[in-house]
C-alpha cells in the first residue's frame, strides 16, 4: 500500500486520540467517512461503479463473456477477478510495482465473492458442461488513502447490482449442436441478486481499540488489521488477519463482534442508495469525474 | 466500398458530424488531491485520466539523472475495461510502451525542464474508456494536469488524430472510422507559435494531401486549445473564488 511516514509525536497523538474514542478527523472509532458511490459510469462495460472513500476512490467495471464452465460444476458461472493498482495512486505502482498488491487484493476477493454463498452462481450457466456467464470483475485502483478491501468490496456489489446480462436463447444446429443468440433488445437483459453479496470490513488495532476504515496515518499507528465480510444478515463468510504485529484472541473477538454489527448496517443503506439511483432511471445526470 | 460509409453524400460521418467538427470535449482539474496535478478529460466516447507527480528526487536509477533539466517520465496504460475486447494487460505490451515513449517526447518540447535540473517529473495517463484518439486525448488531458501541477509550459500541448477519406480530411476520429482503414495522422501541437510537437502517421497517403491533412490537424488542434484554455480559466476562478474566502 503507498505508505506514509508518520513521526513518534503523531503517532502517540493518533494513540490517544482512539484512546478517547476521537479520530484525528474528529470521527468515532466505528464512523466511515464520507462516501460517493455511482454506478453505469463506463459504458463499454455491462455494469460498473465508482466508489470514493474519503481520498481513497476505486473504480469497478465488469463484463460478461461466455465460456464453458469449470469441470467440477458444470452448472455453474464463475467471476474473475483482476485488481489493477495504477500509477496513478502513488509512482510506487508504475511499471510492475504495483502487481503484489494487486495480486493479493484479487486473491482475496476471489476468496470472499466467488463462492455459491455469496452470489448465485446457477443463475449465470446458459447450457450445463457446455455454456456459462464468465463475469470479468476488474478492479482500477485510482487513489489510494487507506481501506481499500472496503472500498473495492462496496464498488463491486454496487456494479454487481448494476450489471445487465444479455438474455441468451439457445437454438439447435443444422449439425444438431447448439447455437446461441444473443437478444437483440438492449432492455431484454438479465440481472444479478445482489442481495447475500458480502461487505467486507476492515478493522485495525491501534493502541488497545480497534478503529473502522483506518486512514494511512492511522495504520501506520496500527499493529495489526483483520479484515472480515460479513452478509447482510450478519453471517461471517470470510476472515483474516493482515500485518506484521500479532493479536490477542480476546481482541480478535471482540474485533469481529464489532465488523459484524458494522458490516450489517452497512448493507441496508447501501441497497436502498442503489435502489433510488435506479430509479431515477433516464431522469438521472450522469456526473462521473467532472462533479 | 469504406469511403462512402465513413463520409456519405450530404458531408455527415458515423456519428453524424461534419468532417472538421471535433467531438464534445468535457474536462476537469484537480479530480485527485493526493496527487501533485490531476485531470479528467472526455472527448465524445474517449475518457481519459491524467495524473502529474513531481517534481522531485529521481526514483530509480540516479544514474538517469541529467544535470541541467529534468527528465520526464511518463507511463500510458489503458483500463482492462476501457475496450469492447476486454484487454487482459493494462501496460508493459508494446502499444502501451511506444505510447509512453511518444507522450515522453511530446511533454520534452513543451515543458520548461531547463528549470528544474537533477529531478523527475511522472506523468501517468490512464483511459478509462477507448473510443478512438487515444493518443490525442492522453496528450489534451496530460496538458491540463501538467498546469493543475503548477509546472510551468511553454505553450499548451493540444493533439487530434485526423484521417484521410475521399478527398477530405476527417477531424477527430472515432474507433470505427480508425479501424475502417482510413489513413490517420496523429499530431501534437503548440498552437500560439504553431510548432510541432509530434507528428506520427503509418498508412500510405499520397504526397500531395500531406500539406491538407497537416493544415486541418493544425487547425482542429487550435480548436482543443480553446477548449483547453477555457476549461483552465474556469477551473482558476474556481479556486480563487474558494481562496478569496
Amino acid at each position: 500500500m503507498a505508505t506514509v511516514q508518520v513521526s513518534e509525536a503523531e503517532k502517540v497523538y493518533i494513540l490517544h486520540g482512539i484512546r478517547d474514542d476521537l479520530r484525528v478527523d474528529g470521527r468515532g472509532c466505528e464512523d466511515y467517512r464520507h462516501m460517493e458511490i455511482e454506478t453505469d459510469m463506463v459504458s463499454n462495460t455491462d455494469g460498473s461503479a465508482k466508489v470514493t472513500l474519503g481520498h481513497t476512490a476505486v473504480l469497478v467495471g465488469i463484463k460478461a463473456e461466455i465460456r464453458k464452465p469449470k469441470p467440477m460444476v458444470p452448472n455453474e458461472g464463475y467471476l474473475e477477478f483482476f485488481v489493477d493498482c495504477s500509477a496513478n495512486a502513488t509512482p510506487e505502482f508504475e511499471g510492475r510495482g504495483g502487481e503484489e498488491l494487486g495480486t493479493e487484493l484479487s486473491n482475496t476477493l476471489y476468496k470472499v465473492f466467488n463462492n455459491k454463498h455469496s452470489m448465485d452462481l446457477k443463475s449465470l450457466c446458459i447450457s450445463a458442461g457446455e455454456h456459462c456467464w464468465v463475469l470479468y470483475v476488474d478492479v482500477l485502483l485510482l487513489q489510494c488513502d487507506g481501506n481499500l478491501y472496503d472500498a473495492m468490496s462496496i464498488a463491486i456489489k454496487a456494479a454487481l447490482f448494476n450489471t445487465k446480462i444479455p438474455r441468451v436463447h439457445i437454438s439447435a444446429d443444422d449439425e444438431g449442436g447448439k447455437e446461441i443468440e444473443l437478444s437483440d433488445d438492449p432492455y431484454d437483459c438479465m440481472r444479478l441478486n445482489v442481495e447475500n453479496v458480502p461487505c467486507i470490513v476492515t478493522l485495525c488495532k491501534v493502541g488497545h481499540r480497534h478503529v473502522v476504515d483506518a486512514t494511512l496515518q492511522e495504520k501506520a499507528c496500527s499493529v495489526a488489521s483483520l479484515i472480515i465480510s460479513v452478509t447482510h444478515k450478519g453471517t461471517v463468510t470470510c476472515m483474516r488477519k493482515v500485518g506484521g504485529g500479532s493479536l490477542d484472541p480476546e481482541s480478535i473477538f471482540e474485533m469481529t463482534e464489532a465488523g459484524k454489527r458494522v458490516g450489517k448496517a452497512l448493507h441496508a443503506p447501501l441497497m436502498k442508495l442503489l435502489q433510488q439511483e435506479e430509479s431515477l432511471g433516464k431522469t438521472r445526470r450522469k456526473v462521473g469525474f467532472l462533479g | 466500398m469504406a469511403g462512402l460509409e465513413l463520409l456519405s453524400d450530404q458531408g455527415y460521418r458515423l456519428d453524424g458530424r461534419k468532417a472538421t467538427e471535433l467531438r464534445k470535449v468535457q474536462a476537469r482539474m484537480g479530480v485527485f488531491a493526493q496527487a501533485d496535478g490531476s485531470a479528467y478529460l472526455e472527448q465524445g466516447n474517449t475518457k481519459a485520466l491524467a495524473v502529474v507527480y513531481g517534481p522531485h528526487e529521481m526514483r530509480g536509477s540516479r544514474s538517469r539523472t541529467l544535470h541541467d533539466r529534468a527528465v520526464i517520465n511518463c507511463q500510458y496504460s489503458m483500463a482492462t475495461f476501457s475496450t469492447a475486447e476486454r484487454k487482459r494487460r493494462p501496460h508493459g505490451d508494446r502499444k502501451s510502451t511506444e505510447m509512453s515513449l511518444h507522450l515522453k517526447q511530446t511533454f520534452e518540447a513543451a515543458v520548461m525542464t531547463q528549470l528544474y535540473p537533477r529531478s523527475q517529473i511522472d506523468i501517468y495517463v490512464k483511459i478509462l474508456q477507448s473510443d478512438g484518439g487515444n493518443y490525442s486525448v492522453c496528450v489534451n488531458a496530460a496538458t491540463l494536469a501538467v498546469i493543475d501541477a503548477g509546472i510551468p509550459m511553454r505553450d499548451y500541448v493540444c493533439a487530434c488524430t485526423v484521417g484521410f477519406v475521399d478527398e477530405t480530411p476527417l477531424a477527430d476520429l472515432c474507433y470505427a472510422e480508425e479501424s475502417g482503414g482510413v489513413s490517420s495522422l496523429a499530431l501534437a501541437l503548440l498552437p500560439r507559435g504553431g510548432q510541432i510537437a509530434l507528428l506520427q502517421m503509418d498508412a500510405r497517403l499520397h504526397q500531395d494531401h500531406l500539406e491538407t491533412l497537416i493544415e486541418a490537424a493544425m487547425t482542429a488542434c487550435k480548436g482543443v486549445s480553446k477548449v483547453l484554455d477555457e476549461v483552465v480559466r474556469q477551473h482558476l476562478q474556481e479556486v480563487s473564488v474558494l481562496a478569496r474566502d
